[in-house]
């Protein structure tokens, strides 16, 4: 009975590998069909023919050339031979020069004939040609057949002659074609050289900015500096409206600052006297309005007197910088045209001027909507432990309710922007009265005082936002960007800088979760703000890491940009492609080969650094 | 004074670390808590200082209650309670003198703490800490290139510099051999007994409870059994807390 039990398991297992083996078996057949997998194709001739050409192309990068001297001689020649049997006179021929001997001297068309070449220059090269017509300049030639003269400077070969038959004479042309002179380096490696160094500076420019921004983003993906972040309702609604009304109100002063300073003009001492004179006022607030140290806290007339203090600072740091920016943009522009070949630099002082006129706003407005948001926040933290519960209820009831109409009709109007529904009720009065309402069951069915998770709720935000943007690859945004900012390596920057950030940031911030907590309470047990936290104990800790993510990032970066050229993003990839339309295999090779030169020592660079720094 | 009041934790998943505890703690006193591995003494420490949210009870300093402190008011409080830890806690790759530095993090205005920027005289207290604790000439070294014992004297060269008044000491000396367990605990017994301040600490051996303690007491499964001098710990009351089948060593 045993016996008959095992027999049958194992038929149904033989049976089950049958049956796995013939469904693997019409996978690989699908896949097969799928791909068309097809080695006919390789052993058809023209194939394999093409195949050695560019194979032995890309075995000769195009480095070096050579200076070519060129000899010319034209032959005339009489296809077919003149009726009457008497070929007229052939000029006789300087027998101290390269000179061509055709053997026989007339003949009808689809004969072949013999071509000898004397006192040409040893080991030359070229093509032997007939040219028809009467004419021995015309460029027009018919067939084409290579020969080669060896050390005494004479060659022979046969020919065919073309079905192109005159009365007059017409030539036979032999153009050699040797190197003389020592090599140098051909256009083609000039080019590379240059696309390669704009390759990895693009790489450079892109994993710099990628990095700037991941760092801080890295802290608001990492679970475990997030998950004890909780604020009551109050303070979250407060934060919520402080946002945009901060971002919107910062926006507006400081291009009021940008104009106003523009309005003072481009006269350097004049910038140079406002930038001075806003250092010092900022140097005075400062030091006046954050002391040391405090062993009880202020009041709060100072409290407001300070915070006013600041922010007459923060207005002059604003102005000040908006003068120098103005003061680069002036010495950006005369320092292009006077320092000559190192004009870079000036260029760069006046982009750099330009992109921070562009930028301060913007940073500055978020930066304003942050402090504000924060400002609120704890504003509505002190709240909602000084109100009693009951009144706490109904102001989280009509706070929470504003607050959570506000964000839904922000996002209404970015909809609006996005895909012009032009319905109010969709992107305007919907959102208001759904906003409202969840703000509204928000407040009704939380407890006033109870802190609620917003680190997970940013937590989780920032990670969907990273994964999502993670998940579109940098060839597909250099695409994006080269249609926003034009052809060139702009683009690529931004593209790669774009797919930097979102990779970084989740990288970054699996280190934050993996980091030794010890430290991190021993950090907070002595008093420590978050803020402090986050910079006595958690930043040392993941220094090595960092710098070797990023070293692999910019590793990484120089791979990509060598191929983000292919969508017209920069870099060595639009010239590789060029080359490779243009069937240019020996420039391809070169190109090739820069990029492997190129990442190769990348690679060791990156684990020399890693070494020494981790 | 430090009042416990029916402390009870339950970690998520159920676990009651801490079960209805009680006890006072008149300022001065050097306590020590003891108990089994996983016996709710660490849990007891971090609940003090709220490392740790208990979830029920109230915890009651000088008059004001630590379990409904706002955040701003804990950063107050948390300032005047340094804490010591068994495995020292240091950040490995920080100077020994910004470990102890950081014991001013609570003190400090935070905005120029950012910058790596401490009050002058904060350095120079730090000095002053590290030489009462042995460890001055090593204020440049890496914290991970010290030995052990060294490391727990930067730690409590930290909590030194915390201006404390109380002082949490979570096991301080159960990854140090038995010569330099006495060294940090006489470190501790000299902040308790010259500097008048409070010492909570929790200990495995009971030759150091008797050596050192004021007062003791005693959790199992998160419970009080045990409260009194440590003359008061007999071969019955051994054995209520540490289990039927326990024997005494050292």
């Amino acid at each position: 009975m045993k016996n008959k039990k095992e027999n049958k398991t194992s038929l149904w297992k033989s049976l089950k590998i049958g049956v796995i083996t013939l469904l693997i078996m019409i996978i690989l057949a699908y896949g097969f069909q799928i791909t068309r997998v097809d080695l006919e194709e390789l052993s058809s001739e023209q194939r394999q023919d093409s195949l050695i050409r560019v194979t032995r192309a890309l075995a000769k990068p195009d480095f070096f050339e050579y200076n070519k001297t060129e000899e010319i001689v034209n032959t005339p020649f009489y296809l077919p031979c003149p009726e009457g049997g008497s070929i007229p006179e052939v000029p006789s021929q300087d027998q101290s020069n390269p000179y061509l001997v055709i053997t026989p001297a007339c003949a009808s068309s689809g004969d072949t004939i013999t071509v000898e070449g004397f006192n040409f220059a040893p080991s030359a090269s070229g093509p032997l040609r007939f040219v028809p017509g009467s004419d021995q300049e015309n460029l027009v030639t018919l067939g084409r057949v290579s020969v080669k003269t060896d050390l005494s400077g004479h060659f022979i070969s046969s020919m065919d002659l073309p079905d192109r038959e005159s009365d007059e004479v017409q030539y036979i042309r032999v153009s050699l074609s040797r190197n003389t002179g020592a090599p140098h380096f051909s256009q083609s490696a000039r080019d590379t050289l240059e696309k390669i160094i704009e390759t990895v500076f693009l790489a450079l420019l892109a994993t710099i900015f990628g990095t700037i921004i991941a760092i801080p983003m890295s802290f608001f993906a990492a679970r475990n500096l997030m998950k004890p972040v909780k604020s009551p309702l109050l303070s979250i609604s407060l934060s919520v409206l402080g946002w945009p009304i901060g971002i919107a109100v910062g926006f507006m002063i400081i291009q009021a600052l940008g104009n106003f300073s523009d309005s003072i003009g481009v006269n350097v001492w004049v910038n140079l006297a406002s930038i001075v004179i806003a250092l010092t006022i900022i140097w005075f607030a400062f030091r006046w309005a954050v002391p040391p140290e405090e062993l009880v806290p202020p009041s709060l007339i100072i409290r407001v007197v300070r915070i006013a203090v600041l922010f007459i600072g923060v207005v002059f740091s604003f102005y000040g910088l908006f003068q120098l920016i103005s003061v680069l943009r002036t010495l950006g522009a005369n320092l292009t045209d006077s320092l000559g070949s190192f004009g870079f630099l000036g260029n760069f002082l006046f982009q750099l001027s330009d992109i921070s006129k562009l930028l301060i706003p913007v940073l500055g407005g978020l930066a304003a909507g942050g402090f504000l948001g924060s400002f609120m926040g704890r504003i509505g933290q002190r709240g909602s432990e000084k109100i009693a519960e009951r009144g706490l209820k109904i102001i989280n009831l009509i706070t929470a309710s504003t607050a959570g109409a506000t964000l839904l009709v922000l996002l209404g109007q970015l909809l609006e922007w996005l895909y012009q529904i032009e319905n109010p009720l969709y992107t305007l009065w919907g959102p208001l009265a759904v906003g409202g309402l969840m703000g509204l069951l928000l407040a009704i069915f939380t407890k006033a005082k109870e802190p609620l998770p917003t680190g997970l709720a940013i937590y989780y935000i920032t990670r969907t936002f990273l994964n999502a943007l993670r998940s579109v690859e940098a060839l597909i945004m250099a695409i994006v960007f080269v249609i926003a900012v034009g052809i060139g390596p702009f683009a690529g920057v931004l593209a790669l800088g774009l797919h930097t950030i979102v990779s970084l940031a989740k990288l970054y911030s699996e280190q934050v979760e993996s980091i030794m907590s010890g430290p991190l309470e021993a950090i907070q047990a002595t008093g420590a703000n978050r803020l402090q936290t986050i910079i006595y104990a958690v930043v040392p800790q993941i220094v090595p890491p960092y710098i070797s993510y990023t070293m692999y990032r910019w590793d990484i970066n120089v791979r990509m940009s060598t191929i983000i050229g292919f969508v017209g993003g920069g870099g060595i990839g639009f010239l590789l492609q060029q080359n490779i339309n243009l069937l240019n295999y020996r420039g391809a090779s070169a190109q090739m080969v820069a990029i492997a030169v190129v990442v190769a020592s990348m690679d060791y660079v990156s684990s020399v650094v890693r070494e020494r720094m981790v | 004074m430090l009042q416990i009041r029916n402390l009870t934790k339950i970690y998520e998943g159920g676990v009651k670390a801490l079960d209805n505890v009680s006890f006072d703690v008149p300022n001065g006193q050097f306590l020590t808590v003891i108990g089994l591995s996983g016996s709710g003494k660490s849990t007891l420490l971090r609940c003090i200082n709220r490392l740790i949210e208990p979830t029920e009870g109230q915890i009651i300093w000088n008059g004001e209650d630590i379990t409904k402190a706002s955040p701003e008011e804990m950063r107050r409080i948390r300032r005047k309670i340094g804490m010591v830890f068994q495995h020292f806690n240091l950040v490995h790759r920080s100077k020994v003198l910004t470990n102890v530095l950081a014991g001013r993090l609570g003190y400090v205005n935070p905005t120029w703490s950012l910058l790596n920027r401490f009050p002058k005289k904060d350095s120079e207290k730090a000095i002053k800490k590290m030489e009462r604790v042995g460890i001055a000439d090593k204020a440049q070294s890496r914290a991970d290139e010290l030995s052990g014992g060294q490391q727990q004297r930067v730690g409590i060269a930290r909590a030194l510099m915390q201006d404390p008044e109380m002082i949490l000491a979570d096991e301080p000396v159960a990854s140090l051999d038995p010569v330099l367990a006495h060294s940090i605990m006489k470190h501790l017994e000299d902040i308790n007994k010259n500097d008048g301040v409070t010492v909570l600490c929790s200990l495995h051996f009971l030759d150091l409870v008797h050596r050192y303690a004021d007062y003791v007491i005693a959790l199992n499964e998160g419970k009080l059994v045990f409260e009194g001098t440590p003359e008061q710990i007999d071969d019955n009351k051994f054995k209520d807390i540490y289990g039927r089948d326990a024997e005494r060593v050292g």
